[in-house]
């Protein structure tokens, strides 16, 4: 039962990583502003949820569980207000989106 | 298995830098911020972990307060203007 809990743990904390590094390549790779706001809620939603519930998974029922879940509802909540508030921003100063993207000109 | 979670979000916070750096808009560094202040409150969270002290969870709690609040304060300043404006006497 023990082990079962480790390697549960241990599988939601490597695809957080996962997730977190994916979320961190979406916004370097990705053309402009509103997509870049796509690829950062990966980061917010999955990378966020496995990890802190992987750290859940391994300390069990304890106050440090509560901790970890008070900071799971924190930026679940928080997170989408920040990102409506940045894409009502740019609509606000008029930054439009890429709408078409050439990649067949050899790189970039 | 905590250090392989902390290097992954090292590399990610690495990654997130350049596009801080490299940003074209405003905006670009504003989302890349955010996204530094999130990755912040995982990194801590993971450190308590790996050094065996949980107590590192209340500044990660205290980061992820402190993190929308700026990205909000940063936002209202560069639409208004101002940070002491309101919705009404702006204008769009």
């Amino acid at each position: 039962m023990d082990t079962a809990l480790h390697i549960l743990s241990w599988v939601l904390l490597a695809g957080g990583g996962f997730f977190c590094v994916v979320g961190a390549i979406g916004i370097i790779r990705m053309p402009d502003a509103f997509t870049r706001l796509h690829a950062a809620s990966v980061i917010d939603t999955l990378g966020v949820g496995m990890i802190i519930t992987g750290l859940m998974v391994e300390s069990g029922l304890t106050l440090t569980t509560a901790r970890l879940g008070i900071i799971l509802l924190l930026v679940f909540f928080t997170s989408p207000v920040a990102g409506h508030a940045i894409a009502r921003s740019m609509r606000h100063r008029n930054v439009e989106p890429v709408l078409f993207e050439d990649r067949t000109s050899g790189g970039k | 298995m905590f250090m392989a979670a902390a290097i992954a979000l090292l590399v990610s916070l690495g990654l997130v830098l350049i596009r801080v750096l490299k940003g074209p808009t405003i905006f670009d560094r504003v989302i890349a911020g955010n996204s530094i202040g999130t990755l912040s409150v995982l990194l801590l969270a993971v450190m308590g972990y790996v050094f065996g002290r949980p107590e590192f969870i209340d500044l990660a709690i205290t980061y992820a307060l402190l993190n929308v609040i700026g990205t909000i304060a940063v936002l209202k300043f560069f639409r208004y203007g101002d940070l002491g404006a309101g919705e009404d006497e702006a204008g769009p």
